[in-house]
């Protein structure tokens, strides 16, 4: 192999064994910012033997010991805790003597470590933007700059967003476990966030002009299914997979081939990615095994099920759509879920009633810079042949947004509503 | 990224001898490990080739040629649907999944194409503004 082959292969290796190596770390050294150095060190000395040695056989459990050697010495020097430092020669010498085999996990706590991981990473005392970056780092495995391109954010400014996050989670002492009870709920919901938040910075780019930046999709979902397999089934948790894996479904058919953005009802059903929906389907039903009680990620994935199982735009369960949103409005209130309620209710009743549903709308603050909002009344009104008001609308709406690809295609809309007037 | 990770067949595959207990079990600790990796889309193991058949085309004609066929190598007998983040992750994996076969076999790797992949025009302008991105952000 050559020198950028191994080390490509090195970074795949740390890609699969990252998430496991940080997080049985964290839970020896009871420290998510050492335990990551640790484990950085440990891919140092790899970076440095594997080239002339060759990938080991093992090379998780290679990466393990030598991270969990290098926990021992620092506890050697600094002598804080002996008894820590008891515990964990004790580790060492029983993992050195039996010899794992090559698929199962080097111990049984890996999962609920990872899981840990998962919820320490995305902790509320971060900010949103610190727990999406550092999740990506220490449960993805992706590298600083790979997270920077990715959210077109310049490297120093993630790197030290990381190092950030990693601090305050030490002086806050935030424990590594599984919340539990009541506390569940809420972490749980954090955790979600930051994955659909990953999943939409990639789905639908708030900034630039690229709609779609598959790599991020695609991390979201990975993070998703890693959390779907985890015990203590959660439903909002597959509600979650459920959904983004029905929108990766239309990835494909959401873009022409001038990268204009194309609507949900136009959009060719034959370029869905059928696996994906049988993915999102299957995922649905496996909430839906769980709970009555639907949650919102569960609600919206049964939403985007509602259109992956229709066959034409035509062929649309509008009255069932409605009624999901009208349960999603119980459970989540918000000016945003009226907004896409509007919309459905105009496509089972006519735009007319729809109008009406979105005159509170516009008082609301948290709507004012909202461009989707003059972008639907614009669309009602052109349905409604006031193509004077339309044009104004989306003249507004295009005003508005920050990705230049919808801006286009709003002023377009704009053009022809004028056109029409 | 995906690929499919083709196995291909052996002398006792195409035999339709069924795999030992171990096999299946390591298998299924393989496979569990993909899923949990959050990796694995699909999974399928197939029949001997006796059991299906090859149609030919040639202009308009189509000939039907019943199994088994004879280039036993070259046959699939079973492959995954895998989203990795690169082509050594993929490797990466097939180095950790057990001998799918008694005896000597072998695994073949192959990309998917995606919807960048089959539209150059729009990959070069994605990579241009890619670069222009990079550009304004600061880096190389």
């Amino acid at each position: 192999m050559s020198g950028t082959d191994i080390q490509r292969a090195i970074d795949a290796v740390w890609r699969i064994e990252a998430a496991k190596v940080i997080a049985a770390l964290t839970r020896m050294v009871r420290n998510l910012d050492l335990a990551e150095d640790l484990a950085q060190e440990a891919l140092v000395v790899a970076l440095e033997k594997w080239p002339a040695e060759g990938i080991p056989p093992q090379p998780g459990a290679w990466l393990m010991m030598t991270a969990k050697h290098r926990a021992l010495d620092y506890f050697r020097k600094t002598d804080l805790n002996s008894r820590k430092h008891e515990e964990l020669a004790r580790e060492l010498n029983e993992l050195e003597r039996t010899t794992p085999d090559l698929v199962t996990p080097m111990d049984d706590l890996i999962g609920d470590d990872v899981l840990r991981l998962i919820f320490i990473s995305c902790h509320p005392v971060l900010s949103m933007e610190s727990r999406a970056a550092l999740t990506l780092r220490v449960v993805g495995g992706l590298t600083t700059d790979e997270i920077a391109r990715a959210f077109l954010t310049p490297e120093p400014t993630i790197a030290q967003r990381i190092v950030r996050a990693k601090k305050t989670l030490g002086q806050k002492n935030v424990p590594f476990e599984v919340p539990r009870g009541l506390d569940l709920a809420a972490r749980l919901s954090s955790v979600l966030e930051v994955i659909y938040l990953i999943f939409n910075e990639g789905y639908s780019a708030t900034a630039g002009e690229e709609l779609i930046r598959t790599s991020l999709c695609e991390e979201a979902l990975r993070l998703g299914r890693v959390l779907a397999e985890l015990d203590a089934p959660e439903p909002e948790v597959h509600g979650l997979v459920g959904l983004m894996e029905i929108q990766a479904s239309r990835s494909r058919a959401r873009v022409n081939a001038n990268g204009e953005v194309v609507l949900l009802m136009e959009q060719n059903r034959a370029l869905w990615d059928q696996m994906l929906i049988r993915r999102g389907l299957t995922a649905v039903e496996r909430a839906n095994g769980l709970t009555r009680a639907r949650g919102p990620y569960q609600l919206q994935a049964e939403i985007a099920a509602c259109h992956a199982r229709a066959m034409t735009a035509e062929a649309t369960d509008w009255g069932r759509i409605v009624a999901l949103y009208d349960e999603l409005a119980r459970v989540t209130p918000s000016p945003i879920v009226e907004l896409n309620r509007a919309v459905a209710v105009s496509r089972h009743e006519g735009p007319e009633k729809a109008l009406s549903l979105l005159e509170p709308l516009l008082a609301d603050p948290m709507m004012k810079s909202y461009h989707l909002l003059p972008s639907v009344r614009g669309d009602l009104l052109a349905r409604l042949g006031r193509h004077a008001e339309a044009e104004a609308e989306f003249e507004r709406a295009a005003a508005m947004t920050r990705n230049e690809r919808e801006r286009t295609f709003l002023l377009e809309r704009a053009r022809k509503s004028g056109d029409s007037a | 990224m995906k690929f499919m990770v083709i196995v291909k067949a052996t002398k006792e595959s195409e035999a339709g001898v069924l795999p030992s207990n171990e096999l299946m079990e390591a298998m299924g600790k393989f496979n569990e490990e993909l899923i949990k990796a959050g990796v694995l889309l699909a999974a399928e193991g197939l029949q001997s080739s006796s059991k299906g058949a090859r149609v030919k085309f040639a202009g308009n004609s189509r000939t039907v040629v019943d199994g088994p066929f004879a280039e036993t190598k070259e046959l699939v007998a079973g492959f995954w649907l895998w989203q990795v983040s690169s082509k050594e992750e993929a490797i990466e994996w097939v180095k950790r999944c057990p001998s799918p076969h008694e005896g000597e076999c072998e695994i073949e790797i192959r990309q998917v194409f995606e919807m960048e992949d089959l539209s150059p025009a729009m990959s070069e302008r994605v990579r241009r503004k890619e670069e222009l991105l990079r550009a304004q952000i600061g880096q190389k």
